[in-house]
């Protein structure tokens, strides 16, 4: 670099002297001499790259194209220009890399999550290890200060967990035995010693440094565009240099060749796209880096693309707008003889193998009553409807009204807000119990910030009775709310939906992850919330939202149409100053100075403008 | 059955020789994409297992022709 610079430098002052010494007639050769001198300095290096390219037959190569400018502009006598042209390129490119490396740069330190080193326990003291080398069971120490290098569970200590580099969440969490540390998180304060759960491949700094990393191969339709665009716009730049340096002398009177020669060689100058291929993934690339930083995970360029154009938006609502935390806020027994308790037992019975939230929440209230579990057997999960089991020899059902009613049983109406779970046994009703759930206490400005944005349509799907899903979607300002649907609905009515928006409007499905992915699958966009530990909504998700907190979408979508927004302007900047720039040389108004700008100058330009990408802490 | 493979490209200089590499080797017989990152420099693979070995040789031969002294290194 600094070799570089000093040639340039070099370069430079040589050409100065040619251009201030006013030399005599018959000292001319002295003043073409140190022209020479400052090319040579200048671009040998490009020139003998032009050279090892002719001999591998790649013809369209910036330095063969560049070379040719150069010499053609001695051959027609333009000695300065000639020189400067070589020298403002390797300015521009010098520029250029610098920001390249810079953006490379700034990317990777926002995604600075990989622990360098692991303390391992051992026998004969702590000693420090690759990551990669410590397997799950070992058991590792973290002192204050440290990343946490693999995903592990506090053995013995407390701590604070600084969780920003993952989630964007700045303030810090307890931490003490049995909770799990997430690696790529900082422990802040004690030092605690912790068993590892998973080998260093699966842990969570390396899946989510994988899926940033592959998200640029997946590419957005503006990069295929650039792409495409490129391959074509080579050769035609340089077939139109030829035809330019060829026809118009034979036709117009009065031209000489070496006149449109001069001209050509300015088209052969903009003849590389390379401000566009460039700056328009850098674009993306830098949108992708820059919304990881705040929590937000998204799989490839031509998600970020999608997102910025989403019209709809589609919750589902348990865990995603509720906490998903329920929790029994009522027991109605409506068969004389039944008590609260003897109710709760059924039903926790029959439950009892399950993990949906519901079946959780009713063994946390039996534990918390102190109500003797029962054995149930042949327990059968019916989905979307509930559970049914033998107690006592009793055939014993608990679901919701749909599986009440399928099996010819009249059940109670609950008109509190909340998820209404039934019990029958032998075909004869029971009682009911109510779980409630807590909507999010961001619920509420998260959707009006997404109105705010533009969206259109808001719509709710929940599996849970009708009033449940209408209380929670009128309280949050929904458009629509489509209840009781099972798994397999919820993708019918997604397709609904699908077919009514038109082509360019994307639908985005917002789950927990959990029982959705083909939902997310199926929806333009499959938005997974907090789902860092959930492998399956990972690999589901094409947006992943880390600290499941619900006003990142519409930071998401900011971001995006950020991204998209500066990918335009890159694109059309660079093809006006190009298509300006041929335009003004092929009438002799441009000189090569000014395509030289066009080329390198307008790539450094783009790729500043890209970088803005990255400021997302203030969206 | 399909295979992928990755393979991380150091000494890539100009964005528009990327391009051209990624264009090429998709291009390649039996190749069902390919893509490369000039930023991450990174070159992800798809192909039909029995030809892979192939197409990794015929890849190598494109990038070594079109940026020259770029190393190619699997991942």
């Amino acid at each position: 670099m600094k070799c570089k610079a000093i040639r340039i430098a070099a370069s430079a002052a040589l050409l100065v002297c040619a251009l201030i010494i006013k030399m005599p007639a018959e000292m001319a050769w002295l003043s073409t001499a140190l022209y020479v001198a400052s090319y040579v300095i200048a671009g040998y290096d490009i020139v003998f790259g032009a050279i090892k390219s002719i001999f591998r037959g790649n013809v369209f190569n910036e330095n063969l194209l560049m070379s040719i400018a150069s010499i053609g502009a001695f051959c027609v006598g333009e000695f300065s220009e000639g020189t400067a042209v070589m020298i403002l390129f390797q300015i521009g490119e010098a520029f250029q890399d610098a920001a390249v490396d810079k953006s490379r740069r700034s990317i990777s330190s926002l995604m600075n999550i990989r622990p360098d080193h692991a303390n391992l326990v051992t026998d004969e003291g702590i000693i420090r290890k690759d990551p990669e080398d410590v397997h799950t069971g070992d058991v590792i120490s973290i002192t204050p200060g440290e990343r946490v290098p693999l995903d592990c569970v506090i053995l013995t200590g407390e701590t604070y967990i600084d969780t920003s580099a993952l989630s964007g969440e700045t303030v810090p969490r307890a931490a003490r035995e049995g909770d799990t540390l997430l690696s790529g998180s900082i422990n802040t304060v004690g030092a605690v010693t912790a068993r590892v759960m998973c080998e260093y491949g699966e842990s969570t700094a390396s899946r989510i440094l994988d899926l940033v990393e592959n998200a640029s191969a997946r590419k957005s339709n503006s990069e295929k565009f650039i792409t495409r665009f490129s391959r074509y716009y080579t050769p035609i730049v340089v077939s139109l240099a030829l035809i330019l340096a060829i026809i118009p002398p034979l036709l117009i009177k009065e031209s000489t060749f070496s006149e449109w020669i001069h001209r050509a060689l300015s088209f052969l100058v903009v003849s590389c796209p390379c401000a566009l291929v460039i700056s328009i993934p850098l674009s993306f690339f830098g949108g992708i880096g820059g919304a990881s930083a705040s929590g937000i995970l998204v799989k490839g360029g031509n998600y970020l693309e999608a997102l910025a154009k989403v019209k709809t938006f589609v919750f589902d609502k348990t865990g995603t707008l509720t906490k998903g935390t329920f929790e029994v806020t009522d027991i109605q027994p409506q068969l004389e003889g039944i008590s609260k308790n003897e109710l709760l037992r059924i039903a926790c019975a029959a439950e009892r193998a399950s993990s949906h939230p519901i079946a959780m929440s009713l063994k946390k209230k039996a534990e918390a009553e102190l109500v003797r579990l029962d054995e149930a057997e042949n327990i059968r999960e019916i989905a979307g409807r509930g559970v049914c089991a033998s107690i006592d020899g009793q055939s014993v059902l608990v679901g919701n009204a749909r599986l009440m009613s399928e099996n010819g049983i009249e059940c109670a109406e609950n008109k509190a807000a909340g998820t209404t779970v039934h019990v029958a046994a032998d075909g004869k009703y029971l009682g009911y119990i109510v779980i409630s759930d807590e909507i999010k206490s961001e619920a509420h400005d998260a959707i009006a910030a997404l109105k705010r944005e533009g969206i259109e349509r808001v719509v709710m799907l929940t599996g849970d009775a009708r009033s449940v899903g209408r209380s929670v979607a009128d309280e949050l300002g929904m458009d629509e709310c489509f209840a009781e649907q099972l798994p397999s609905d919820k993708v019918e009515r997604v397709n609904e939906l699908l077919e009514k928006s038109d082509g360019n409007d994307k639908l985005a499905f917002v789950g927990d992850g959990i029982n959705d992915a083909p939902v997310l699958a199926r929806a333009d966009i499959g938005i997974a919330m907090g789902a860092l530990g959930s492998d399956a909504a990972i690999e589901a998700a094409d947006v992943v939202i880390m600290n499941d907190n619900l006003l990142s979408l519409s930071k998401a979508m900011r971001i995006a149409r950020k991204a998209t927004c500066i990918a335009k302007e890159n694109t059309v900047f660079a093809i006006a100053v190009k298509a300006a720039v041929l335009v003004l040389s092929a009438s002799g108004v441009a000189s090569m100075w000014m395509a030289v700008f066009a080329d390198v100058g307008v790539a450094v330009i783009a790729i500043l403008n890209a970088m803005r990408t990255l400021r997302t802490n203030k969206m | 059955m399909i295979m992928i493979k990755k393979f991380r490209i150091d000494g890539l200089d100009c964005a528009n020789c990327a391009a051209k590499i990624e264009n090429k080797i998709s291009k390649l017989n039996g190749v069902r994409s390919a893509s490369l990152s000039f930023m991450t420099g990174k070159l992800v693979l798809e192909a039909d297992d029995g030809v892979m070995d192939e197409i990794v040789e015929k890849a190598k031969a494109i990038i070594n022709r079109i940026e020259s002294g770029a190393a190619v290194k699997e991942v």
